[in-house]
């Protein structure tokens, strides 16, 4: 999918994740901090790289701020802000875009 | 060499500190020794005073050199002025590697964070360091080691000559001046002085600092003028709403309040629930709403407890209050209520803190106990605790009276929310391990409740009491399956810290941290 | 005919649960409620509506609530989220979708259509997901009956006490009046369909006594259990809806005559001296059922 416009999903809250994403410049940019970094920085990192992989996010500028989050509160705020980059609003989802659920979302 | 809980402990570390791997928790149990001693200055001139202008002077007079150890107590918590106040007057003498030993110390002393930088302090020893003195030790920034003593550990060490201290500094609520130091009263009332005892007795030069002078003579005193060579007077000791709080509001949240109720059956299906039980808790959410919960069954079966022991908090001087208790034998006070209860009651005692849980005197009330409610940052399969060092690896917390407790009570419990955010509490292998698994017999979870395998009775106890009962591996499964298996932290190879057994043996060392490595 | 166990599962709490809360929905299990509802209505601020159901969607997939039934609580028919809501919620396979706002049977069906198309998408057989509906206004109180009628797969009505006071121009009092005639009404249309009733949230959480005497008084009425905004209600509501061991024994001893003095061709007989006949025989089964249920009966029926 392509990254239209900046978008942000998810807050600070323990057990939360903020995930912001971008335009990229040609690539993909991930940037991780994490209050659990030292136990769980590459099963984050792995989750977000997943989640984008499956999104086929490939030019973007993506950066997780987590707070202690389990691996389907990441998947579902990376999904949020790709789909919020992506020209996929509310409205739209309402004027008959659909969601890939079990699809690209899973 | 690995100890008796498994930890690789370095020989560097043991020769440095000229110190022994940890053996089990009764290793040294029947040894003999003879006690430290410290040198006095005689005061037979009746004319001479003991009274100071100010803690400079006092620095001065004390003759605080390079290398020395000074010590102080924590009996004001987050509250404490004394530690600071003291340290910037040693200072400004351009003193270099001093030794702190304190009973304990807080965030209320990050001020003291660019003295370790600057080498003035270079050695730690404490229960616990929380804030940016936990930071500095675990980035490598103190220069010596940082030892982690529990409380009974710590008079143990000073008794036995293993830390000898040149000058303590005993901030007192009330005094007069001649050093008579009492802990009741005054503007900074703190309840008791018992971690401090064993400083005056030990200590070469003893200072007391109080904000309150008193007529003479200020009896019964905490600490007696005999111990005492100088008397400073300053403004303010301590903040007053730091060293004790108001009543806590009992928590109403229900995981807590599920916990406390799991504690609660477990303790009366014991055998050890009987007219005259002893019993140590905490000041933590869960363990207030045990003590409420417990506290009504006790009136409903007509049971008292004989002994409240340890640090306390206003539910325990209810309970006293309502003759459910006979005797609370005081620590420390967490809140107004207990130091309320300690200045007007009198089956509420103060006792000195090798009374309490030093483990090589002829015996601490820790031995007696039939019950202790702890909490944990961590507890692994094996039942070793860590109340020092978070799971992120940074210095966050203090022994306390934790090992002591846990290897006097007959039954340990321990109560641990299962997943503070995506951290297991429950995990394979503690970061650190504070307390050996062998002194812990029972594990409180909101998920289900562990027993230590060494206590089949316990297990027939918590499952008549029709507790949630899993196995400790269960219940690390449960955690593990939510959050995924958190990696081994990868630490630096530096020692900055060693976490000492309650009989001055290692349990096991802190490494310096290191930044994440993302391959 | 729909055949699934769901249809009259016991449903003494049911607990709502922000969807877009991680720390909410992650774990609420260990507090045993019957129901949890997932919430993708109120408690989801309007510009969040879309993170919720990603988050909700991930929840239903990949956390174990340990058999504790999963309720999804959709927008209401009138706003632009309810169709993609239904699709998370098949998609996801929840166990059940609460209509808000429902007013009318035409709700239902109209619910009920979404939901095959989207069953016929992600290849979910119809019927594994139930519906529920929550009637919140003067309308959908009136027509209890025909919503109570009107799928197979709904089993059961709530009422939502908020909004149907607002209708009424009235407010909570505490007192229950206001309430009255819609609860009477609500009770009395289930039962008529065969259906379960559940009632309205107890929001005043410090008040744990005006909380249990309005359980015991709709459980009185004859409702099923109640919706609840906190774990703390939860002990009290079970204490509340689950037979006591007396009324249990009771209960084991009336079945147990009965399915004996039958065979003896006996109809009228005594219970601890109480005058005992066959129209005592499905009360005492469902006191023995709903012990089974709650996890209190040790007997052997």
């Amino acid at each position: 999918m392509d990254v239209l416009c900046a978008s942000v999903a998810g807050t600070l809250e323990s057990s939360d994740a903020q995930v912001s994403i971008e335009p990229g410049n040609g690539k993909l940019d991930l940037t991780i901090e994490s209050s659990v970094l030292n136990q769980f920085g590459k099963q984050i990192r792995a989750t977000v790289l997943e989640t984008l992989d499956r999104l086929d996010v490939t030019n973007a500028k993506v950066t997780v701020i987590d707070k202690g989050a389990l691996s389907c509160t990441l998947k579902a705020r990376v999904e949020g802000a790709v789909f919020r980059a992506s020209g996929y609003t509310e409205d739209d989802i309402a004027a008959g875009k659909k969601l890939p659920w079990g699809g690209a979302i899973r | 060499m690995i100890n008796a809980v498994g930890r690789d402990i370095p020989e560097k570390v043991l020769q440095d500190l000229n110190m022994k791997p940890f053996a089990g928790t009764y290793a040294r149990n029947g040894e003999e020794y003879r006690k430290a001693a410290p040198k006095v200055r005689a005061w037979m001139d009746p004319k001479e005073s003991k009274m100071l202008d100010s803690i400079a002077e006092a620095v001065k007079k004390c003759g605080i050199k390079d290398g020395m150890t000074v010590s102080f107590h924590h009996h004001f918590r987050e509250g404490d002025y004394i530690v600071n106040m003291v340290m910037e007057e040693i200072h400004k003498l351009g003193v270099k590697d001093l030794t702190i030993c304190a009973s304990s110390l807080g965030k209320a002393h990050n001020p003291i964070v660019p003295m370790i930088e600057d080498g003035t302090i270079t050695n730690i020893q404490s229960s616990g360091v929380r804030g940016q003195i936990g930071e500095a030790i675990s980035t490598g920034k103190l220069k010596g080691y940082a030892i982690m003593r529990s409380h009974g550990g710590r008079v143990r060490a000073i008794e036995s000559g293993d830390v000898h201290i040149d000058v303590a500094f005993i901030g007192a609520p009330t005094c007069d001046c001649y050093g008579n130091m009492r802990a009741v009263g005054g503007k900074s009332d703190c309840g008791v002085l018992s971690y401090a005892y064993v400083d005056a007795q030990y200590a070469d030069k003893v200072v007391a600092i109080t904000d309150t002078l008193v007529p003479y003579p200020n009896i019964p005193a905490s600490i007696s003028q005999v111990n005492v060579d100088y008397v400073v007077v300053v403004d303010e000791i301590g903040n007053p709403a730091k060293i004790a709080t108001g009543a806590a509001k009992p928590t109403t949240d229900v995981r807590k309040l599920m916990q406390a109720e799991y504690c609660t059956q477990f303790v009366i299906n014991t055998p050890y629930f009987k007219d005259g039980f002893s019993y140590q808790t905490g000041v933590g959410g869960a363990s207030i709403a045990s003590t409420i919960s417990l506290g009504k069954i006790m009136k409903e079966r007509g049971i008292k407890m004989g002994l409240g022991l340890g640090g306390i908090a206003g539910p325990m001087c209810e309970l006293l209050e309502e003759g459910l208790i006979d005797k609370i034998v005081d620590t420390q006070d967490f809140d107004l209520k207990a130091i309320e209860s300690i200045s007007k009651n009198p089956n509420h005692i103060e006792i000195t803190g090798s009374e309490y849980a030093n483990p090589m005197n002829k015996g601490a009330y820790v031995n007696q106990l039939d019950f202790v409610i702890l909490a944990s940052l961590e507890v692994d399969t094996h039942f070793n605790c860590n109340v020092v060092v978070d799971s992120n690896g940074m210095v966050t917390g203090a022994q306390g009276g934790h090992p002591d407790t846990a290897a006097g009570a007959k039954c340990t419990i321990v109560i641990v929310p299962l997943l503070q955010g995506r951290t297991p509490a429950i995990c394979t292998d503690v970061t650190t391990v504070t307390t050996p698994g062998e002194t812990v017999d029972v594990v409180i979870t909101d998920y289900g409740v562990a027993v230590n395998p060494a206590r089949p009775d316990l297990l027939e106890c918590a499952k008549a009491a029709k507790l949630p009962v899993k196995t400790i591996e269960e219940l690390r499964d449960m955690a593990y399956a939510i959050t995924g298996e958190p990696e081994k932290i990868k630490f630096g190879d530096r020692v900055v810290g060693v976490i000492e057994a309650r009989d001055g043996t290692i349990i096991d060392v802190v490494h310096q941290i290191k930044d994440y490595e993302w391959d | 005919m729909i055949n699934n166990p769901n249809l009259t599962r016991l449903r003494r709490s049911m607990m709502f649960l922000n969807a877009q809360k991680p720390g909410l929905i992650k774990d609420p299990f260990i507090y045993k409620p019957d129901s949890i509802m997932l919430d993708l209505e109120d408690a989801v601020a309007e510009n969040q509506k879309d993170a919720a159901r990603y988050s909700l969607y991930h929840a239903l997939k990949e956390i174990n609530y340990h058999g504790v039934e999963r309720v999804v609580r959709i927008n209401g028919l009138e706003t632009a989220h309810w169709k993609e809501d239904i699709r998370v919620c098949v998609a996801g396979r929840c166990d059940s979708i609460r209509i808000s706002k429902c007013e009318s049977a035409a709700d239902v069906i109209a619910v009920e259509e979404e939901m095959k198309k989207a069953e016929a998408e992600f290849g979910v057989e119809h019927g594994e997901i139930l519906i529920m509906a929550a009637l919140e206004s003067t309308k959908g109180v009136l027509n209890a009956l025909e919503i109570c009628q009107a799928s197979p797969l709904l089993f059961g009505i709530a009422l939502s006490g908020g909004d149907y006071t607002k209708d009424l121009q009235t407010v909570i009092s505490g007192t229950g009046v206001e309430f009255a005639w819609a609860r009477g009404q609500m009770i009395n249309a289930a039962r008529c369909a065969g259906k379960q009733c559940f009632d309205t949230v107890f929001t005043n959480l410090d008040d744990m006594e005006g909380f249990r005497k309005e359980t015991e008084m709709i459980k009185m009425m004859g409702f099923d259990g109640k919706s609840i905004v906190n774990p703390r209600q939860i002990a009290v509501c079970h204490e509340v809806f689950t037979p006591t061991q007396k009324q249990i024994i009771q209960a084991e001893k009336i079945v147990k005559e009965v399915d004996e003095k039958k065979a003896m061709g006996i109809g009228v007989f005594t219970v601890d001296g109480k005058m005992i006949d066959i129209a005592f025989y499905p009360g005492a089964k469902r006191t023995i059922e709903l012990a089974k249920a709650a996890g209190v009966y040790e007997g052997d029926l």
